[in-house]
């Protein structure tokens, strides 16, 4: 199992979710958050919208899946939110030891779904 | 040399005319708070602009074009700059007051019509297509209807409508020309996706109520004279708002379990816009048959019709103000009295078929215009400008793509 992290522009929310779906790829957790990247958020342009001031506005996303749709996944996610410019985000993969449904006490890949 | 002119009479216009004012702020709040976060202030701004620019164009030429002599479909220029608009009455409009007081007066009527559109494209228009728009459509639309029916030798004046304080002017006016948009400019990106929420509520009850405060001198101010009409047209004012409330409350609780705020003022709006063309001609009972008929008839065709036809009229500027600004106009042909205003004439209800065919001709007269002049000067500024914004500029916000500001920091 994995979890895969990932930070995006906000306004490609709406693109990652659609592509999600298309991979069948329905559990997800949103979050709005500020940070930075390489342009340490000093200054930030997309499309013409500049953007000052330390952090920005991101999202992120949290989605655990078992192995078979970990490249599903990081694939809906590309697909959903590159621009092509900087400040797309970043894709973040980790180990997962564990996952347990609270309803049923299901655990591991089972649970996961 | 100012004999004529009453004191009381022009401090309650003076006061009307600033009430009237406070409902283009009033509105952008009741809008704001039910667009998504990311257009709060675009919407904000599209209702202070309106109140800038229009403001302007008024005492260039708008007031000119709406009510100095001319002939029966428009004013003319003579009053360009308000030229010869002085600070003695023009009788033809109010005897008791200054000329001045009587156009900043309805100034105020002129500026927040344009702005009520604001609900059909909320979240979608790019900000410069918008302010040629509401220019050209004040220009081209408002004036020439204020005209018809408000200025002397109007056709519609002269036909014999009634019309306390806009329901055709203002309301049917800005209903249609809100349908004509939304379908026009089509829906929002995500509308077929998931249902999009309101971002903050309670400042549109804030501006609900602001708008309730302000209708006092909307409607009550539209006697132009602080007398008993003005007195009718406040008490009709607040019963039909507040039953139209009431109303819509119930309808929300039976149909959709819950009464609700949005559908509260929502309710509220309506009645208050219903009884906007019959405050100085109809009593207490009529007030209560429309107020209820109007959030009814509101309700219906937010709930129902919005949904047959799915045009995404984003705040229902059409299915609250252009439905229920024409349910008001055919009803105060039907419940007109002149035991209540003997200047002006019976209703159907009172035995006077004849009126309630005025109201009728000057609704479809107004509906036919504002819809065929809407179009096309949207059309025109499509053409050249483009009306709306990139489908980029909507997911990102129109706050930051058109403005490059923020209404909601997240830390700080």
């Amino acid at each position: 199992m994995k979890l895969i992290i990932a930070i995006i522009q906000p306004h490609r929310l709406e693109q990652v979710k659609e592509e999600l779906y298309k991979e069948e790829v329905n559990l997800i957790t949103v979050s709005e958050v500020l940070g930075h990247g390489r342009q340490k958020g000093v200054t930030e342009v997309y499309r013409g919208v500049r953007e000052t001031g330390n952090l920005l506005r991101k999202v992120r996303l949290e989605i655990a899946v078992n192995e078979n749709f970990v490249e599903r996944t990081i694939k809906a996610i590309m697909t959903g939110a590159k621009t092509g410019q900087t400040g797309d985000g970043k894709i973040f993969v980790i180990d997962l030891p564990e996952c347990i449904r609270i309803r049923t006490g299901e655990r591991g890949g089972e649970a996961i779904g | 040399m100012y004999a004529k002119i009453d004191s009381g009479d022009t401090a309650w216009v003076l006061i009307s005319a600033a009430l009237v004012m406070l409902m283009t702020p009033g509105l952008a709040f009741f809008y704001g708070g039910l667009v998504r976060r990311k257009n709060y202030l675009s919407v904000l701004m599209q209702c202070f602009i309106a109140l800038a620019a229009l403001s302007i164009q008024w005492v260039i030429f708008g007031y000119s074009l709406s009510f100095a002599p001319g002939n029966s479909f428009i004013g003319g220029l003579q009053w360009f700059g308000l030229k010869g608009v002085g600070l003695e009455p023009y009788a033809a409009y109010s005897a008791t007051i200054p000329h001045q007081a009587f156009m900043i007066f309805q100034a105020m009527f002129a500026i927040i019509t344009p702005a009520l559109i604001i609900g059909a494209f909320a979240e979608r228009m790019k900000f410069s297509a918008y302010l040629v728009f509401i220019l050209l459509w004040a220009t081209f639309v408002y004036d020439p209807i204020a005209h018809w029916v408000w200025g002397s030798g109007g056709w519609l004046r002269n036909m014999g409508v009634m019309d306390f304080a806009g329901g055709t002017v203002v309301h049917i006016n800005a209903g249609i020309a809100a349908l004509v948009t939304a379908l026009i400019i089509g829906k929002r990106t995500c509308y077929d996706k998931y249902a999009i929420a309101p971002h903050n509520l309670p400042f549109s009850v804030l501006g609900a109520a602001l708008l309730w405060f302000g209708w006092f001198g909307f409607n009550a101010g539209s006697a132009l004279a602080a007398n008993g009409i003005a007195v009718n047209a406040f008490v009709v004012t607040n019963t039909a708002g507040a039953v139209a409330a009431l109303t819509w409350a119930l309808i929300d609780w039976k149909l959709n379990g819950n009464p609700t705020m949005l559908g509260t003022i929502s309710g509220a709006v309506a009645g208050l816009a219903a009884i906007t063309p019959a405050a100085g001609f109809v009593g207490i009972g009529a007030a209560l048959i429309i107020g209820i008929a109007a959030s009814i008839f509101c309700f219906i065709a937010v709930s129902f019709v919005k949904r047959t036809f799915h045009y995404d009229d984003s705040l229902d500027a059409f299915g609250v103000h252009g439905i229920s600004g024409f349910w008001g106009t055919l009803a105060t042909g039907l419940f007109a009295s002149k035991a209540i205003n003997q200047a002006g004439a019976d209703g159907l209800l009172a035995g006077n078929s004849k009126q309630f065919f005025v109201q009728l001709i000057a609704a479809v007269a107004t509906v036919a215009y504002a819809f065929i002049g809407t179009y096309i000067i949207y059309k025109l500024i499509d053409a050249v400008i483009g009306v709306r914004a990139t489908e980029e500029d909507e997911a990102i916000g129109l706050d930051l793509a058109e403005h490059n500001e923020r209404a909601y920091t997240m830390l700080e």
